[in-house]
């Protein structure tokens, strides 16, 4: 089974974001990039599938600029097999990227799509949905457990108050949750070897897609700094604030 | 610190012994500076992901790269915090074999080495009678059929504990009959699993941060003929072979820590608020910080130049002796500056600004001291006489 890993690039995700003085967006000049935690589960689990024979070839796929190279090498590094950067430097949002990864999908024939559940960027968690829909696919979300039988896969997902196991036909799109694995290092070997690998690049236009925004940026905001706590004297006065002050009993 | 041209070279295995160092935050060394206790989950990380192999030809199952890779490995780990003390001479100690070992020799322990199984990270040069004198060691190794007969003593034998070999520079021809000084010594591979079992005894000693090193006594301990590295006699230049890569990687380690201290003295400068502003808006606090910083940036140019000389195969013995000088110096003051930075907390222990502090002062001494430096510089680049 060839599998096809979906990864995004994003501020890594121990930096301090920092928003933009004009409210446009958020800082990502001279900002650490990282692949997306998400991302690297879901390529974590695409290189178990291939030593555990399962998949046949595991192939990387990144939509944004040019320096989402390095975060495809990062992948090649961990174990997949080669990577292909739709590059654009426009805007990209989930349904663009929907679509860019429907016309490589379309190319490339993989039996599964992994790919993360969301961007710690964005918390869009829409792409995997859209393109699943875009390609009359089966879905199953937020993943902690998939296992291969013929023609389909058991899906263990992590729902509100537990775990749900779904039965799947392939082809399909899947996303990881958190717990699906814990993503390894990549190896010095691994990260030369990575060097090797080839990365194709091909354009939004290649694949037919015009992938300008459909939804626009109204403003980015810090949240509010948070407000120091107050000290209560007895049961009755708690009750009392939470009644009439915070309102929320 | 953002805006410097610190560490721009092998970006991508920087960034891997980054990710890698981040499962050893400061609570896994202060639990093993406690106790004393080698730091066997770090050491194995490092040795499955390839790193301690960086230098060994690929040929060997090694990854075959330059010196200035496992400089920026090295330098990576100690900037994150850890210690590479504890097995960065597995990358280097390889380096004698390398180059002075017959190929049978390298087939049969490179790949054993490159890939952990075997480790090779204690270096027996250093006697009480001899320190950096190193032509007057009183062990010997005497030629008895197919096998050598050693005893003596070293001392500061660094991780002995913790390496099944041992690269041995041991006396094989009496000083008074050899030619030179500097002839006579012979250098082996003793393995120290048989060792231990055959009259070799392992000491360690307690000293004032967690580094495992020992003292190692010989009575009558036998090595095969065959683990004898290039022709008897010849070892003290075999040793010396390897001196420059190993003041380069320890110059290397000093500006990781340099880089750790400077981060660690702004981060608290910037947030510590005393008088109603933030410690770090004082002079008398921002200005040794920058001043360590500067110091920090010109020893790593100095490193950067032992690279480039190293790696072209030029000599590089001033270079790579003033970069271990200049970068144990910075590193040294930067610890300083970072200790009176934190005021009382740099004493305590969860800051791990004391441990580091503790740590990064070995490199004034080890391994080889500052004064010796001097001595080379004075001598063999400045033409003054020899003065000791």
């Amino acid at each position: 089974m060839k599998v096809l890993v979906a990864i995004k690039r994003v501020i890594d995700a121990y930096v301090k974001v920092r928003v933009k003085s004009d409210g446009s967006g958020v800082e990502t000049q001279n900002v650490k990039m990282s692949m997306n935690p998400f991302c690297e589960i879901a390529v974590e689990e695409a290189v178990r599938m291939k030593e555990a024979g399962i998949a046949s070839e595991v192939v990387v796929v990144s939509c944004g600029q040019q320096n989402s190279q390095e975060t495809i090498r990062t992948a090649l590094a961990m174990g997949a097999d080669r990577g292909i950067l739709v590059q654009s430097d426009a805007e990209l949002q989930p349904l663009a990227i929907a679509k860019l990864l429907k016309g490589v999908v379309e190319k490339e024939q993989p039996e599964l799509v992994l790919m993360g559940k969301q961007a710690v960027d964005n918390d869009f968690n829409q792409t995997g949905q859209m393109l699943s829909a875009l390609l009359d696919w089966s879905q199953a979300t937020f993943a902690s457990k998939i296992e291969k039988s013929d023609g389909k896969l058991t899906v263990t997902r992590e729902i509100d108050g537990g775990l749900e196991t779904i039965e799947v036909a392939l082809p399909a799109v899947v996303t990881a949750d958190l717990r699906l694995n814990e993503p390894r290092y990549a190896s010095l070997p691994n990260i030369m070897k990575a060097k090797k690998k080839p990365i194709d690049t091909m354009s939004a236009e290649d694949l037919g897609v015009d992938p300008s925004p459909r939804l626009s940026v109204v403003k980015v905001s810090e949240p509010p700094a948070r407000q120091g706590g107050a000290k209560v004297g007895s049961v009755a006065e708690l009750v009392e604030k939470l009644k009439n002050e915070a309102k929320v009993i | 610190m953002n805006g410097s041209s610190f560490g721009d070279d092998h970006q991508e295995i920087r960034e891997a012994v980054r990710r890698l160092c981040a499962d050893f935050p400061g609570d896994y060394w202060q639990a093993l500076d406690r106790d004393r206790a080698y730091p066997t989950a770090f050491v194995d990380a490092l040795t499955h992901s390839g790193y301690l192999a960086a230098l060994i030809p690929e040929e060997y199952g090694g990854s075959g790269l330059p010196l200035s890779a496992a400089a920026a490995i090295l330098e990576e780990v100690q900037f994150a915090g850890c210690n590479g003390s504890a097995c960065h001479a597995q990358m280097y100690v390889m380096g004698t074999l390398l180059r002075h070992g017959s190929e049978a020799q390298k087939q049969r322990w490179l790949p054993e080495i490159a890939s952990g199984r075997l480790r090779l990270q204690a270096f027996g040069v250093t006697e009480p009678g001899s320190g950096t004198d190193t032509t007057s060691i009183r062990t010997t190794a005497k030629r008895d059929g197919e096998r050598y007969i050693v005893n003596g003593q070293k001392i500061w034998t660094s991780r002995a504990e913790h390496s099944d070999l041992m690269l041995l520079l041991a006396r094989t021809t009496p000083k008074e009959e050899a030619a030179k000084r500097t002839d006579g010594l012979s250098v082996f591979l003793l393995d120290m699993r048989e060792a231990r079992e055959a009259g070799l005894t392992i000491r360690p000693i307690r000293t004032m941060m967690n580094h495992a090193t020992t003292e190692v006594f010989f009575d009558n301990v036998e090595v095969p003929a065959e683990n004898r590295i290039g022709e008897e006699g010849k070892g003290f230049r075999y040793i010396l072979s390897g001196m420059n890569a190993e003041r380069i990687l320890i110059a290397a380690e000093c500006i990781g820590d340099a880089r750790w201290f400077l981060d660690k003295a702004s981060d608290y400068a910037r947030e510590r608020s005393v008088f109603g502003k933030p410690i770090g808006q004082n002079q008398g606090i921002q200005f040794p910080i920058a001043k360590a910083f500067a110091n920090t940036r010109a020893a790593d140019l100095m490193v950067l130049e032992a690279l480039r000389l190293y790696e072209a195969g030029a000599d590089c013995g001033a270079e790579a002796n003033m970069a271990k000088m200049l970068a144990a110096d910075a590193s040294n003051e930067a610890a300083n500056v970072c200790i009176q930075t934190h005021g009382g907390f740099g004493f305590a222990e969860e800051f791990d600004v004391e441990r580091k502090f503790r740590e990064t002062r070995l490199y004034q001494v080890a391994p080889i001291s500052t004064n010796l430096i001097l001595s080379y510089l004075a001598e063999h680049v400045l033409g003054l006489p020899r003065s000791y």
